[in-house]
């Protein structure tokens, strides 16, 4: 009996004393996206000094911790503080200098001069109402508009981890190597930029609002399903007509055990059939490279007990798991190219 | 007879270590979804992944290629690929048993390129484990789970090779 008790004490104290390793927990949380050496990919570069000078460590963790909801980003609400200490203390490892003191004074500004200002000088890449330029990160292999694609800034998770001194001193210094240049440079004054401070606070009350909607959408079913008055077979040759129809291009027509049995064996009551639109395909990947996990589209047929039914994935249940707000129209739009064909193919 | 009331003891207090153990080493959804990143080139990193699935003992029942179907319709594109993964039993039984899986069945990884390193994607199986209502079932999806953590740190380990 003591024997375990020490057994337990000893596990517990380990559990309690190992340090955690900045540099693994960077690589397994966030290295996918933010790149191995903090060069961007998904996310947007984090290894860059003239943004790791010009940011408190409060601003890295407050992120971490918050993510940004919709714009990709998760929040890591379970990692432990050290561990959260460690993943900063490993992304200051790539600057030389010491982290700025965080300055958490109010900026006052004339907010409605502000929206002038960002109108003619941000929204070409921050985007209206500061909605963030079109996919995220950094371009390496898809068509973009920018090399870094400009963050949003009226994001719950960018409002509560960003002081205005911190965003002060990103518009009016830049960030080198990014297309976000000095505003100083450019012209404006530091009023102007209180100003425009002014103006990115007043998206506090519309990122919360949007977080909330997020977080509150009703829980969908995970599929969308049909019977149909049809044979099998007949079932199959109205959905390729659907498909045809909707513009889509038919891919292949599969079992569903495909590869699972030999050849010849599969169950042939249970049918997939693929189609794609590339144009759509092309779009959603620039969007976020992550959808194609759930393309191409597909529909499954399954006849069991004399009875058949279609169903496709539910894409509004799917918009949840990529946390980005951007694909939500995508998936609206899938959800009703689905639902159509299901209903022509059982008409 | 002492003896043994202790032994049974403990046993319990054992499993009791092991189940906290087990229920604190990782969150509960930790994320829906699964991502690594490997400084491999693509070649490389399609053939760790390959190798590894294997070795956990599942089929690789198809290979999506979709860059080539975008570059066939005059798209630019890095590497592509999806790919279908499934233990034949396990997909069988829970295509069977929970016509809500079919559409699902089987899962899929992604794989692309990007400047030069590869980044896979896949949904937590623990995703699927919420669709269906028996507790029986659902451990298998964290055994799933628990295989994608371990191919994906395969294909990490496969760097330094
Ligand atoms: C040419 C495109 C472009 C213009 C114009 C532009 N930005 Fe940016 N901005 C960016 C990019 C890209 C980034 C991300 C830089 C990085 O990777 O660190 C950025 C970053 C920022 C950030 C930091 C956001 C964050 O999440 O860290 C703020 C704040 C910001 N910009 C405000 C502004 C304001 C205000 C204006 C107008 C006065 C403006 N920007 C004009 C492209 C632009
Ligand atoms: C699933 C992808 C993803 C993961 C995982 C991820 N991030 Fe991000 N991160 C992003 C995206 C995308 C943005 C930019 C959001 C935007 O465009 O509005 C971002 C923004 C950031 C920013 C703000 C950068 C700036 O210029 O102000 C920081 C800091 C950050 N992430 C750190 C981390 C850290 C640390 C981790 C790991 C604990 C992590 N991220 C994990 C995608 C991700």
């Amino acid at each position: 009996m003591r024997k375990l008790l020490f057994f337990c004490c000893l596990l517990f104290s380990m559990a309690v004393s190992a340090a955690p390793h900045g540099d693994r927990l960077y690589a397994s949380h966030c290295s996918a996206c933010h790149g191995v050496d903090g060069t961007g990919g998904v996310g947007v570069p984090l290894a860059l000094p003239s943004f790791l000078n010009n940011v408190p460590d409060e601003y890295l963790k407050k992120t971490i911790r918050h993510g940004r909801p919709g714009r990709i980003m998760p929040s890591f609400d379970t990692l432990s503080d050290a561990q959260l200490a460690a993943i900063v203390k490993y992304i200051r490892s790539w600057s030389d200098r010491p982290a700025p003191k965080e300055n958490t004074a109010r900026i006052e500004g004339d907010k409605e001069h502000g929206k002038a200002l960002f109108a003619e000088r941000c929204v070409q890449c921050h985007g209206q109402d500061g909605r963030g330029g079109k996919g995220t990160g950094v371009t390496f292999s898809r068509k973009r508009d920018l090399p870094i694609i400009a963050p949003a800034l009226n994001n719950a998770g960018f409002l509560q981890a960003a002081t205005d001194s911190m965003i002060h001193s990103t518009i009016s210094n830049g960030r080198e190597g990014t297309p976000m240049v000095s505003m100083l440079k450019a012209g404006l004054s530091k009023k102007d930029i209180n100003d425009i401070v002014a103006y990115i606070r007043s998206f506090e009350e519309s990122a919360a609002k949007l977080q909330q909607s997020l977080e509150a959408s009703g829980e969908e079913p995970p599929t969308i399903v049909a019977d149909s008055p049809y044979s099998l077979e007949e079932t199959i040759e109205n959905l390729k007509q659907a498909i045809t129809d909707q513009n889509f291009t038919l891919i292949r027509t599969d079992y569903l055990e495909h590869g699972l049995v030999e050849p010849g064996k599969e169950n042939r009551k249970q049918v997939i059939l693929h189609f794609c639109n590339f144009g759509f395909l092309f779009e959603a990947l620039a969007i976020d490279p992550r959808v194609g996990m759930f393309l191409p589209c597909r529909v499954t047929v399954i006849e069991k007990d004399g009875k058949v039914q279609l169903s496709t994935i539910n894409p509004k249940r799917l918009s949840k798991l990529f946390n980005n707000h951007e694909l939500d129209e995508a998936c609206e739009e899938m959800y009703e190219v689905y639902s159509t064909l299901l209903e022509d193919a059982t008409l | 007879m002492i003896n043994r009331r202790m032994n049974a003891l403990r046993d319990s207090l054992y499993t009791l270590l092991l189940a906290t153990m087990l229920l604190f080493s990782r969150p509960l959804l930790a994320s829906d979804l699964l991502m690594v990143r490997t400084t491999q080139g693509f070649p490389e990193a399609m053939l760790a992944l390959q190798n590894s699935i294997r070795e956990h003992g599942y089929n690789i029942t198809r290979v999506q290629r979709i860059d080539v179907g975008l570059t066939g319709m005059g798209y630019k594109t890095d590497k592509y690929r999806v790919v279908f993964v499934g233990k034949p039993k396990e997909i069988q039984y829970l295509v069977n048993k929970y016509p809500v899986l079919a559409a699902y069945m089987p899962p899929k990884i992604s794989i692309f390129a990007e400047n030069g390193e590869t980044v896979l994607v896949t949904a937590n199986p623990l995703v699927y484990a919420e669709m269906i209502d028996d507790d029986k079932d659902k451990i298998l999806f964290r055994r799933w789970e628990s295989d994608v953590y371990s191919v994906f740190d395969d294909i990490r380990e496969a760097e330094d090779k």
